[in-house]
Order: C-alpha cells, then sequence, then structure tokens
C-alpha cells in the first residue's frame, strides 16, 4: 500500500467524455491490492469502460461481497452507489437492489471463491433469475485475501505456491453460466485490456445477466511458475475465438448480421457488438457450440477466451416477472402502501 | 468516442496470433530501445538543468533548500554559475519557462527565487571556497572586460595556478550587471559580495584602462586572451529633430550606466522610453525613480510582441508606467531647440499566411509631450579597438567569427564569450561561454586539442528505501506558485536603492520548494523483470506509461493512451517484452511521483536520481558536484 495518494493533477490533454468527464473522474481511491494484482487491471478496464460509454457514475451501482476482488469497488466510481455485503452474497444482494430499483446499471464483482465456493448457490439462483446486471468474477483460482487456498476454481494440475497438490477439478464457471440460462457469457484475462474494455462495455449494455470470467492472477499467492492461473501460463495458454468491437451508437452503422466473417448484435440501448470471428470460431449464438468450443480448448489446454456465448432475445427478471416499469422511489407511497382497506380486501379474497 | 466501427486495438498476442514470445529478432520494425546510458537522454528530462546554458543542477539544490541546507544550495550554484546571489534575482531564467511543472498547471516553480533563497540564508561560505594554489603554472592570460563572461573565465582558470591579468575601462567589474542592471533590482551588496569573491581569488584588475588596440595587448605575450568586452553599443534612431535635441535625448545603456555611476542623478518630469525590451522596462522605472513623474514607453509593435521578459513588464506596469503599444517615432518635436514632444505614427499588425508580421502604419498620427527620451532599442557588439590585419576574421555584419564549442575566433589564442561573441544575451550565457572559454584555454596552453571536450559526468543512483519509501519526497504538492513579497511601493519609488523584492523567507521557500517534481529522479525501466501486468499503467496520474505495438516514431506518438504531441520531450521506448511489445513512456508530463515504482510488483520501475555535471577545466571548482558522481 502505498503512503501517498495518486495526484489529482492529469495530462492537460486527457479528454472527456460527452459528460465532460476524464477518465479519472471515474477513479476512486488508490487500490490497497498487492502491488502488479490482476484486479487492479480490471479495475482500470472497468473505469476505461465506463468513461468510454460516457455513464454518468450515479446512475451505477456497484456491490460485491467478501475478498481482494471483492474490496476492488473501492478502487473505481468513487461517486456511484455502492454495497460491499457478506460473503457469496452479493447475488442476492443485487437482486433486492435491482427489484427496487430498475433504473440503475448493476456492477457485481465477485471473487472465484466468492462465487464458486461460498456464494454458488446464490450465483446460480441469480442467473437463472436472468437478473439484469454485470457479474464479473476476478478468478485467480485462490482465497487470495485469506492467503491463498485453493479455490473451486483452480485447476487440478496446479499445485499451490508451497507444492502442494490439488485434490479436485475445476469448476468452470462459463460452462455453469451457459447451462444455467446466462445471456450473455464471456471470458477474458486483467492483462489484455483490448479484450476486456470492449467485453465489458458490451457486458453493461446487455439488458439481462452478462457473466465476465475474468483471468486475474494473484502476483502473492498463485503467479509462481507451476500456476495456472498466473500471467506466464495464462498467456502462453491463451486462445481468441473471436475480436470484439463495441459499437455505442449504431445509427449511421448498417448492421450486418453474420457474413461469414463477422456478426453483428444490436444491443437494447442502441448500441452494437460487432464479433469478428477467427476461422475455427464457433457461433456465438449457439449454446452447445459454445459449451463444446470452451471444453474443447480446455481439452487442449488452453484458455478460450473472448465473447463465448450471446442471446439477443432474453428476457430479464423484470420482464419475466412483468413489474412495474417504475422503480419503487417513484412510486407514490399511496400506490406502494395503498393501506389496511386495500389490505382487508386481499385477505379477504384469499379466505 | 469512437462511433463508427474501429477495429480493436490488437489485442494479446495469444495461440491464435502465434505466440511472439521472446526478445526481438530484429524483425519487428519500430523504434530501437532508448539508450538510457547517454549521458544527455536524462539530462534531458531535467527540464530546467537542460534549458539552463550553464546545466545547474536545479531539483538538487532545491531539495538542498527544503532541507534548509542552504550552504551547500549555493555551492552547487556557485560552482555552475559562480553568480547565485546576483542571477537569483536578475537571472533571465531560460529554466522556468521548460520547467515541467508549467505544463501541468499554468507556472513553473519559482526556480530563480529559490537561488535568491540560497544565497540570502547561506551564511558564511568561505571555507567552503576552493583553495588556490601557492604555485603559478607560468601561463598568462589577459581578459579584456569584466563582465560575467571574463569573470568566469577568471573563476575557472585561476585553481590551475594560471596568471590572470582583468583590463576593464570602468572603475569596478561586474560589467552591465553593474553599470546598467539598476541596483532597485540588484543592490551592490550583492554584486560586490560576488564579484569580489572572483577578484579576490588572485585577479591582476586594469581598472579604469580601456583597450583601445588588441594589437597592442597581443604584443604583450600572453599566452591566451580572452575578449569580453560585450555589446556596449546602444542603437541610435535618426529620425527628424535627433541632432536638435541631443541634449535630451540619451541611449539607454549610456544613460543607465551614468546612473550607475552617479553622473546622473535626475531626469526631466515627462519622460519617453522608446523601447519594448528589458533596457527599456530598466529605463522607465529607474527614470522614475530619479524624478520623472509621467514616465511612458512606447514600442513600435502589439504589446504581445515586446522582447521583454513578462516579469519584467509586470514590475513596470504595476509601477504604475503606462506602455502605448503600436507606435512608431517619426519625429522629434523641437521648439525653440528644446525637444518639446515625440510625434509617433500608429502602426497595425498584420500577419501573412505563413504568421510572418509586417507593420504597416494606419495613417493616424499621435504626439507625446516629454522634456526627455530614453532610447532603448537595441544594442551591438562593436569592435573599433580590434584590427582587421591579425588573422581575426569578421563576417558581413563586423561581427568576429567565433566558434560554437570551443569560443574561439580565427586567430589562435583568442577566445570571445558572452555579448562580445554573437550579440546581447544575458548573464547565465556569458557564464556558460565562459566556461566553454575555460576549457579552450587550458588546452590551448597545454598544447591540447580544443575540439576535444570533457565528457560531462553522470551518476544514476537508486532512492528505494523500503517498498514505498523514496529517499525523496514523492508526493505530489498541489500548492499554486508562491508569490515574491515586494517592498512598499511608495518607498521603494523614492529611493533608486531600494531593493523592490524581498525574496522568500524561509516558510514561503519551504513551500515554493515543495512545487519541485524532483524531474532528476527517474524513472528507470528494467525489460527483463516486467510481467506486463499494467499495474503501472493503470497507476500513472498522467497516462505517461503504455505497453503497446512497437512502431515508427510518429504512429507510435499518436497511438499513446494521450498521444505524446510534445515532439520537444522524448519518448522512453523499451526492448521488446514477452508478449512482444514494448513499453512506451512519455516523459512530458511526468510527476515524478514514483507510483509506478511502488505499484510494480517486480521492481522493473524504480527511481533512481540522475546527477548530472558538466565537465570543468578544474575539480577544486566542481568539488560539491564531485562528490555526487561515482
Ligand atoms: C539594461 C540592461 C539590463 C539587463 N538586465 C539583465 C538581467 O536582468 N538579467 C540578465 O541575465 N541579463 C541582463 N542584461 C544583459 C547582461 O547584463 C549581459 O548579457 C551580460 O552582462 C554580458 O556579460 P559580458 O561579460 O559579455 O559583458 P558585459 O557585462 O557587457 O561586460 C563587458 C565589460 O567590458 C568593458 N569593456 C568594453 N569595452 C572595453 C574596452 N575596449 N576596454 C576595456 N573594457 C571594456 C565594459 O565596460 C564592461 O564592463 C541586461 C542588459 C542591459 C543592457
Ligand atoms: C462467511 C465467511 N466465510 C469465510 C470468510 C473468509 N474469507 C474471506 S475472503 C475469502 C475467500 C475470498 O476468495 P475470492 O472470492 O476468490 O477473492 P480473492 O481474495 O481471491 O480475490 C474467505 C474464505 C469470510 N470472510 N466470511
Ligand atoms: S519541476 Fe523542478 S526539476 Fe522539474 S523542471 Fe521544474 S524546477 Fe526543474
Ligand atoms: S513517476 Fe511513474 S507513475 Fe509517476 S507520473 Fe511518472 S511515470 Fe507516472
Ligand atoms: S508494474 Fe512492473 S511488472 Fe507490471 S507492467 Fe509495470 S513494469 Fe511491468
Ligand atoms: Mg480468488
Amino acid at each position: 500500500m502505498s503512503y501517498i495518494q495518486k495526484p489529482a493533477a492529469h495530462h492537460p490533454a486527457l479528454p472527456k467524455n460527452k459528460l465532460g468527464h476524464t477518465r479519472r473522474d471515474y477513479e476512486a481511491s488508490m487500490s490497497t491490492l498487492c502491488a502488479g494484482c490482476g484486479h487492479d487491471s480490471i479495475t482500470a478496464a472497468i473505469i476505461e469502460a465506463c468513461y468510454r460509454m460516457d455513464l454518468p457514475s450515479h446512475r451505477i451501482a456497484k456491490v460485491s461481497g467478501i475478498g481482494c476482488s471483492s474490496k476492488s469497488p473501492t478502487y473505481f466510481l468513487g461517486r456511484s452507489h455502492g454495497f460491499n455485503s457478506v460473503h457469496g452474497r452479493m447475488p442476492s444482494v443485487s437482486t433486492g437492489a435491482n427489484l427496487a430499483n430498475r433504473d440503475l446499471v448493476y456492477i457485481g464483482v465477485s471473487g472465484d471463491g466468492d462465487t464458486a465456493s461460498i456464494g454458488l448457490g446464490q450465483f446460480c439462483h441469480a442467473v437463472r433469475r436472468q437478473l439484469n446486471m454485470t457479474y464479473i468474477v476476478m478468478n485467480n483460482g485462490c482465497y487470495g485475501l485469506t492467503k491463498g487456498q485453493f479455490s473451486a476454481t483452480n485447476d487440478k494440475s496446479s499445485p499451490s505456491k508451497k507444492g502442494q497438490a490439488n485434490p479436485f477439478d475445476a469448476i468452470d464457471l462459463c460452462q455453469m453460466a451457459i447451462s444455467l440460462g446466462a445471456g450473455f457469457v464471456a471470458r477474458s484475462f486483467s492483462g489484455d485490456k483490448a479484450q476486456m474494455v470492449p467485453l465489458i462495455e458490451a457486458a453493461l449494455s446487455y439488458n439481462g445477466f452478462a457473466f465476465l470470467d475474468i483471468l486475474s492472477p494473484c502476483v502473492t499467492f498463485n503467479n509462481h511458475t507451476t500456476s495456472t492461473k498466473s500471467y506466464e501460463y495464462i498467456r502462453d495458454h491463451y486462445q481468441m475465438t473471436g475480436r470484439l468491437d463495441f459499437v455505442p451508437q449504431m445509427d449511421d452503422i448498417k448492421v450486418e448480421y453474420d457474413t461469414g466473417t463477422s456478426t453483428d448484435v444490436a444491443m437494447h440501448d442502441g448500441s452494437m457488438l460487432r464479433l469478428h470471428k477467427l476461422d475455427d470460431s464457433h457461433d456465438v449464438r449457439s449454446s452447445d457450440e459454445a459449451l463444446m468450443a470452451i471444453r474443447k480448448s480446455a481439452a487442449a489446454n488452453e484458455v478460450a477466451t473472448g465473447l463465448l456465448y450471446i442471446n439477443d432475445e432474453q428476457r430479464d427478471l423484470h420482464d419475466v416477472l412483468a413489474t412495474d416499469g417504475r422503480p419503487l422511489n417513484s412510486i407514490p407511497m399511496s400506490e406502494l402502501c395503498p393501506g389496511s382497506d386495500t389490505l382487508a380486501k386481499i385477505n379477504k379474497s384469499l379466505a | 468516442m469512437p462511433s463508427e466501427v474501429t477495429p480493436a486495438p490488437a489485442s494479446l498476442p495469444g495461440k491464435a496470433r502465434g505466440n511472439a514470445r521472446g526478445p526481438s529478432d530484429g524483425q519487428i520494425p519500430g523504434m530501437p530501445p532508448t539508450d538510457i546510458n547517454n549521458p544527455q537522454y536524462f539530462h534531458k528530462v531535467v527540464d530546467c538543468q537542460w534549458a539552463c546554458p550553464a546545466h545547474t543542477p536545479v531539483p538538487e539544490y532545491i531539495r538542498l533548500i527544503a532541507q534548509r541546507k542552504y550552504a551547500a544550495a549555493y555551492m552547487l550554484n556557485w560552482e555552475s554559475n559562480v553568480f547565485p546571489g546576483i542571477l537569483g534575482r536578475v537571472c533571465d531564467r531560460p529554466c522556468e519557462p521548460a520547467c515541467r511543472r508549467g505544463r501541468i498547471e499554468d507556472k513553473p516553480v519559482a526556480i530563480c527565487r529559490l537561488k535568491r533563497v540560497a544565497a540570502d540564508y547561506k551564511g558564511d561560505v568561505d571555507g567552503m571556497m576552493p583553495v588556490m594554489p601557492p604555485e603559478k603554472n607560468g601561463k598568462r592570460i589577459a581578459l579584456l572586460g569584466a563582465g560575467p563572461a571574463s569573470l568566469t573565465v577568471a573563476r575557472d582558470l585561476l585553481p590551475l595556478g594560471y596568471d590572470i591579468t582583468l583590463y576593464e575601462k570602468d572603475p569596478a567589474g561586474g560589467g552591465l550587471m553593474r553599470t546598467n542592471i539598476p541596483s532597485f533590482r540588484l543592490p551592490i551588496t550583492v554584486l560586490d559580495e560576488e564579484v569580489d569573491r572572483v577578484v579576490n581569488l588572485g585577479v591582476h584588475t586594469k581598472f579604469g584602462q580601456e583597450i583601445t588596440s588588441l594589437k597592442s595587448v597581443l604584443d604583450e605575450n600572453y599566452d591566451s586572451v580572452f575578449v569580453g568586452t560585450g555589446a556596449p553599443r546602444g542603437k541610435d534612431l535618426n529620425i527628424t529633430g535627433r541632432a536638435e535635441a541631443d541634449e535630451q535625448i540619451h541611449i539607454g545603456i549610456d544613460w543607465l550606466t551614468s546612473v550607475a555611476f552617479k553622473h546622473t542623478e535626475s531626469v526631466g518630469k515627462k519622460v519617453i522610453v522608446i523601447g519594448g525590451g528589458n533596457t527599456a522596462m530598466d529605463c522607465c522605472r529607474t527614470a522614475l525613480r530619479l524624478g520623472g513623474e509621467d514616465v511612458r514607453v512606447t514600442v513600435r509593435s502589439p504589446k504581445a510582441d515586446m522582447k521583454a521578459s513578462d516579469w519584467e513588464i509586470e514590475e513596470a506596469e504595476h509601477e504604475g508606467i503606462p506602455i502605448f503599444d503600436n507606435h512608431n517615432p517619426k519625429e522629434f518635436v523641437v521648439e525653440d531647440g528644446k525637444l518639446v514632444g515625440v510625434k509617433f505614427e500608429i502602426m497595425r499588425a498584420e500577419y501573412d499566411d505563413t504568421g510572418r508580421r509586417k507593420l504597416l502604419p494606419t495613417g493616424e498620427e499621435v504626439t507625446f509631450e516629454c522634456d526627455a527620451v530614453l532610447m532603448a532599442i537595441g544594442q551591438d557588439n562593436a569592435f573599433p579597438w580590434i584590427e582587421r590585419d591579425i588573422g581575426l576574421d569578421f563576417n558581413e555584419w563586423e561581427q568576429p567569427i567565433v566558434d560554437k564549442t570551443t569560443m574561439m575566433s580565427t586567430r589562435p589564442g583568442v577566445f570571445f564569450g558572452g555579448d562580445s561573441a554573437w550579440g546581447p544575451e544575458n548573464i547565465i550565457w556569458a557564464v556558460a561561454h565562459g566556461h566553454a572559454a575555460a576549457i579552450s584555454i587550458d588546452k590551448h596552453c597545454s598544447g591540447g586539442d580544443i575540439a576535444d571536450r570533457p565528457a560531462p559526468g553522470s551518476n544514476l543512483v537508486s532512492q528505494k528505501m523500503g517498498i514505498h519509501e523514496w529517499s525523496y519526497d514523492n508526493d505530489y504538492d498541489a500548492q499554486h506558485r508562491t508569490a515574491v513579497p515586494h517592498a512598499d511601493l511608495k518607498i521603494s519609488l523614492a529611493n533608486l536603492a531600494v531593493e523592490v523584492e524581498l525574496g522568500f523567507d524561509e516558510k514561503l521557500a519551504l513551500k515554493e520548494a515543495e512545487r519541485c517534481l524532483n524531474c532528476d529522479v527517474q524513472t528507470v525501466f528494467t525489460e527483463s523483470t516486467c510481467i506486463e501486468c499494467d499495474a503501472c499503467m493503470d497507476i500513472c496520474p498522467v497516462d505517461c506509461i503504455n505497453f503497446t505495438e512497437n512502431d515508427a516514431e510518429e504512429p507510435l506518438r499518436a497511438a499513446l493512451r494521450v498521444p505524446a504531441l510534445n515532439a520537444d520531450q522524448d519518448i522512453y521506448v523499451s526492448d521488446v517484452l514477452n508478449t512482444g511489445r514494448v513499453m512506451v513512456k512519455d516523459e512530458d508530463v511526468c510527476l515524478h511521483c514514483g507510483l509506478c515504482a511502488e505499484r510494480c510488483p517486480t521492481g522493473a520501475w524504480d527511481m533512481q536520481q540522475y546527477f548530472y555535471a558538466e565537465t570543468q577545466v578544474s575539480k577544486v571548482t566542481h568539488a560539491h558536484h564531485s562528490a555526487y558522481l561515482r
């Protein structure tokens, strides 16, 4: 942890977005994570994505659980809403918040421990309910905050720093998310902002459950030469399934569906995703093909990254439940709480 | 904001693009890695020191001031620039416009006034001064003119045992620093102290002796002669009425000289100063103190184009002197043999496509009443006393031909420096010329090759004391530039000798010193340990650091996080990294905050103090510098 604060002084030529904010305006307190932690790079990518999308900070809510990863919302979007919840409980807090106020943009930040161990049940139900949020797992294969114990995403072949073997197979959160019906599933790597930033932009503009599994080396406990979650290993076994461009305003761009080399996906908010396919990559609209592709890569000891799956017809939780279009805080009290007469009527109808 | 489809920036070279791991095979096009072993690379990053003609180690002396080590700060200055007390008041300060701080917020560090602090609070430094050798080396040198250029040559050569004779037409040494820079900017005591310190090292002074023939000096068989006679001829304006009004029209620099020697103690009530340079500013402010009631400055050009330094103009205006721009003098109006006014035509500036300015008369005319005119429209170096048949060549403008590096004329053994070499400059350039000439003179006298210049000394030392601890104060201080307190205007206008600026007290000095960014504490990158985690790039408050594909300089600069458009500032390019990319750091607005090094998990960045010292001819006038070198 640095003794000094990051100076507010910035490059005099730092560009501003449509809201008149610089990238620096989306920062928050300085990170207290270990120097070189992948989570900090993901933080920087979230900042960059929000800046590029001209998002107003006060319309964003950050929710997290417990872990080094879950601490990171303190380090981005200092002027947004935030809730640092209990270990593994980010999904239920997000669900409540989202139901109460559907107008905010929800960024859930979790770790592999927070999501794949203690919070696995919660995670499954958030996916299943198609919660409209961006759910980011900063995946380092270990419990960083509690000094590096194996997490459920650590590969069987990846022993601990001290040489202890890992007896269990890893849970692949992307496969789980696809199986459970997530509408947007992607994997990336903290060391690759060029890939990460457009994926985060796309996830933020996706209407439904957007899941991002971002490999994020723990420099202190899981970056050793035998780890499969180290900077070096990931770079060596990195496989890109395609390249994504995020187009914020598609007004003047013609959407060309499936030309063979690129796939365009129109988003609800007027933006567009253009996915440049690589030769042998799968159809991102097919969950079967996506699952196959992930498994094939894994079998070949590689990590498939990029946008893995997208369902552009997903209906989110509010849609499914046909809730009121308004956030609770803008519904008049008389409607929200219609009084004892109405209650009596309801009770009567149940009698 | 990209609003059309632009291909995403190159992503990591993973399997899909073939693994481009391993060091360069020499095939990747783009910039070669920066050679940080070239002593000028990091020197250039220290903007202030780089801009200082004498390459004074500014950030180090500012840190010494912050530690209240005034004497040490003074000595580093004295060794570099010989006149810290003088320069701390009147230097042209080329370092300040260069200061990095000025590119981050609007105002640079008050480098010059901090130098004055070192001089004001240094205490007794006699014991820190070099000791002269008891033995002479048998070589005799003549210095012509006792301005800063000659005095620097004397200071540099005396410790080597040279026998130095200094000829000066005026009764005391100092040159224009004594005769032209008014005492309300430079008190006599400060001037005397620093001029005497050099003279007392053992110079044979011949004050009051004007040289009228270089030949006769050469006839005395000196081993070398240094011409430091300045640019003593003020320009005149031959327009209608000039001759008739001669008694009331003065050449600015001659008039200031006669004021300095108290030959002139009053001036008319209505004074017009013609000219827009610093001499004009000194003339008008002096006139105000000698009883001028209506003192005006007139300039031919628009005010924005005035040659005077901004701070000189500010001071004059602060004292209530109006500046009339676009006023071109047409005629001295004489009535009954007396000057009663000056007639001006009003000009207007027009700029062509290339931005070149043309001054055109508007047809309008105006007459200002006056009873005295001070002419401050420039100076020439003039050498009526140098014979043209002694092998010393002049160019078509009657300027001596002088080598830019060695300061030698076409006659071996005769050197020039200061304003005499290429016309009017300033004190710090005169000092720099003096250092260079001293090196040449020593080589010339000892049979060496004067073109063979000594290499500078430099040293790079890590400042790391702990994971987040550095031996310099790396915390950025958002403080704005501290204003220098001034004497009460009523008091200073009433007395020519009262110094206008009071200087910083210790508290203000400390406040200002904290603004310095420590640009000499360099960010040094080691490719082999970088794991490309991006932590440094993410933390850098000014977006200096990039990891990107290499390219030719122009496209590479354009492709950075914030494009590096300031071509005066270098970009630091690493060798190829594991992913095939390179690290590119734009040096332009780096705060030297060390956060990159603090957030680097592998120590690939380190903060290292770079000490750079121009080599001087004698080691003993460089002892404080040498202590920083290995
Ligand atoms: C009004 C005015 C204000 C200035 N203010 C500043 C300022 O604030 N800051 C700054 O940095 N610079 C200032 N300058 C410029 C600066 O003073 C000069 O650039 C500098 O002094 C040049 O130094 P020098 O050693 O070349 O010669 P000078 O200082 O000009 O000294 C030359 C000496 O040679 C003597 N001399 C000349 N001919 C002969 C001869 N034939 N025989 C014997 N002696 C001779 C002269 O009497 C003089 O003493 C100012 C100049 C003027 C005119
Ligand atoms: C209920 C509960 N059980 C256990 C813990 C201890 N604990 C804190 S963080 C953590 C694991 C965090 O791992 P992960 O989510 O992967 O985050 P990382 O630190 O690796 O980013 C655990 C088990 C806790 N805080 N609360
Ligand atoms: S900030 Fe300090 S070191 Fe940097 S240029 Fe200015 S005075 Fe020199
Ligand atoms: S010292 Fe490092 S972090 Fe600080 S401004 Fe310079 S490059 Fe950026
Ligand atoms: S922080 Fe260090 S290891 Fe990480 S990218 Fe920067 S220099 Fe390389
Ligand atoms: Mg973890």
